[in-house]
């Protein structure tokens, strides 16, 4: 099974938040990590190989700094590596991030495309869906297990209030994997050592512009969220606080 | 209270660091994140060495991770450093027991060793599934190891040893032992012998009643007449100075080690500084003696990443001399040890419960710093360095 696994560098989740000057994004001095439901994405294609045979090829767009998480890929085990790299992929929404992805593999022929089901900054959880339709396959979302049969696969959704649904697909497909289904494996050192020598294919900008068309989403203004709620502590006497909190929960909140 | 670690870099020191040794980091990191924070107050209360993670290290290559071959990644000695940095940070105890089994036991097979001893020890040593430990300390030679006691008689088909080594990290867990002793039959000269320890008169025994590192095993060990054959000895080694150059690999590593553990106090206090609040309801991270001292950590702690990134930098050259490594584990060593002093006052009385990681490091950076070389003996390896004086 030849398995492509999207994956996104993003600003690190307990860091602090630091908005650009535009303020329409993150600036580019914050720490970064690899997308956590995409970590889950790689370990599930990594299963599956180890399972099925085959190849695990990981793919990125980003600056320069997104190659970190590519290497991270290779390190766990990963065969080799595609990085669509400029900075002008930041500012891509799915929609185009998916039509560059699908023109970096129009060469390709994978069987199965894995991405997390969304990520942590923009938790648009679209790239996949809209990959899969730009392929032209079938898609499934919020997966927790992959499983080959009979030529196809067999997935586990997850549903809400506790529910999962079984499914069977044809190949290729594309799914948006659950973040946290297993343990993610870490980087060994001979893994480190090795990915060293695999292959990492850097596509240009260029190379895919003309697949890509205007966004059709656009950040306006980020903020840190106010403080909208205000304390107000009533003085006086008991029986005084009583009747000034009681004229507020009937006439202000109306709540009594 | 857990407090997230959040990292320290006050001077960019992230950009001397290649992709690869920032990867190497945070796989130590998150592997102690994951595995040794959750359980290391209660292993330390309970003074029992964690050792449902030994085969876990072995699968990420921690054991013997600069060896080539063997089953070893042959990694480079800044990422060996910010290993140690990174298991230290959780606690000393797991980073000495690694220590040990890379820098003093697989090193030693690896530089002096005969290729049959490589072959019979390194693989299983780097995969975690056999431990090592190495005798060098005796009750009465510390720091002057040419004072030890323990012989070894030659006989027909092998040697016979005797004496007492104290101190030994992982010495009753360990399948073999690197003993080192006065051989009659090279005119009492100090050679290394692989000790297997199921041999008859081998014995270990732990010393109990420690107040640090008791996240590790600490041995006493006996050499009662305990008879090996002739290929036990390493061959290569030669005298004293071979000896000196497994605890030179093993300073190298503390002197990053120790990094892990000041910046976990570091970053404890500033936390905890920063939501601690007293007098007109503000937090002491705004009061100015709390400053001066988070201050003088964060100087300290950022001077002595430099000193060990360039020794390991010197080191991967193979530039770096004995007192190059001596400075860097002299000077981290005393500063982590300070910087857990100063983490202690700033947390008050909480600096003394085991709901923070402070006072374990502290108690821990004791014996660190009289291992490897006591903090006062490195001074003199590094006074006759600079003064082409021995003062010992």
């Amino acid at each position: 099974m030849k398995i492509l696994v999207c994956m996104k560098q993003v600003p690190q989740k307990d860091a602090p938040l630091k908005l650009n000057e535009s303020a329409t994004w993150v600036r580019e001095d914050v720490g970064y990590e690899i997308n956590e439901p995409d970590a889950y994405a790689l370990e599930a294609a990594l299963q599956l190989k180890e399972k099925n045979g085959g190849e695990v090829v990981a793919i990125s767009a980003g600056p320069a700094r997104a190659q970190t998480v590519l290497r991270e890929a290779l390190a766990k085990g990963a065969d080799r590596a595609i990085h669509l790299e400029d900075d002008k992929f930041v500012t891509l929404d799915a929609f185009n991030i998916a039509r560059a992805m699908a023109a970096a593999i129009k060469d390709e022929a994978f069987d199965l495309v894995l991405t997390g089901l969304q990520s942590d900054d923009y938790g648009y959880a679209q790239t996949g869906v809209l990959l899969a339709e730009l392929l032209g396959w079938a898609h499934a979302t919020i997966i927790m297990q992959v499983e080959a049969k009979d030529g196809g696969i067999r997935v586990k959704r997850e549903l809400e209030s506790g529910y999962f649904q079984h499914v069977e697909m044809p190949l290729p497909a594309v799914l948006t994997i659950q973040s946290g289904i297993g343990k993610l494996r870490y980087a060994t050192l001979i893994g480190i050592k090795q990915a060293k020598n695999k292959p990492l294919r850097k596509v240009s900008y260029d190379e895919v512009a003309a697949s890509l068309r205007p966004n059709q989403l656009t950040i306006e203004k980020l903020y840190v969220p106010k403080k909208t709620k205000q304390t107000e502590v009533i003085q006086g006497t008991p029986s005084e606080v009583a009747k000034k909190l009681v004229a507020k929960l009937r006439d202000e909140l109306r709540v009594i | 209270m857990a407090l997230k670690f959040r990292g320290f870099d006050l001077v960019e020191f992230d950009t001397l660091l290649s992709e690869d040794e920032q990867l190497v980091r945070s796989t130590a990191r998150q592997f102690v994140e994951d595995n040794l924070l959750p359980i290391i107050e209660i292993c330390n209360r309970e003074g029992r060495f964690p050792r449902e993670l030994v085969a876990p290290l072995g699968e990420l290559g921690f054991f013997g991770p600069t060896l080539e071959g063997y089953g070893c990644a042959g990694m480079s000695n800044v990422e060996y450093g910010l290993i140690m940095q990174e298991l230290e940070r959780g606690d000393s105890g797991l980073r000495s027991f690694c220590s040990v089994q890379s820098s003093l036991v697989m090193y030693p097979i690896y530089t002096f060793g005969s290729e049959e001893q490589k072959t019979r020890w390194l693989e299983p040593m780097a995969r975690g599934t056999k431990l090592g430990c190495f005798g060098l300390t005796e009750p009465d030679a510390g720091s002057n190891p040419g004072a030890m006691r323990t012989r070894a008689a030659s006989t027909a088909d092998g040697y016979v040893l005797n004496g007492e080594k104290m101190w030994i990290t992982s010495g009753s867990i360990a399948d073999v032992a690197v003993v080192w002793a006065k051989s009659d039959e090279h005119g009492g000269k100090v050679r290394g012998f692989l000790v297997e320890t199921d041999r008859p008169g081998f014995r270990a025994e732990d010393v109990h009643g420690k107040w640090s590192l008791r996240a590790s095993v600490t041995s006493s060990l006996s050499l009662s007449d305990v008879k090996i054959p002739k290929e036990n000895l390493l061959p290569r080694t030669e005298g004293l100075k071979s000896a000196l150059m497994c605890l030179n690999q093993a300073r190298y590593g503390i002197a990053w080690g120790v990094l892990g553990a000041a910046m976990a106090c570091y970053d404890t206090a500033l936390q905890y500084a920063q939501f601690r609040k007293q007098f007109r309801d503000q937090p002491i991270a705004g009061h100015q003696l709390v400053q001066e001292k988070l201050v003088w950590m964060a100087s300290e702690i950022s001077k002595a990443q430099l000193l060990a990134l360039q020794v390991g930098r010197l080191k991967d050259q193979g530039k770096a001399q004995h007192f190059h490594i001596s400075l860097a584990k002299r000077n981290n060593v005393w500063m982590a040890l300070e910087c857990a002093r100063m983490a202690r006052d700033i947390l008050g009385a909480n600096g003394i419960a085991d709901e923070y990681p402070v006072f374990r490091h502290l108690a821990n950076l004791e014996s660190v710093k009289t291992y490897e070389g006591t903090h006062d003996i490195h001074t003199l390896i590094l006074g006759a360095a600079i003064t082409g004086i021995d003062a010992f």
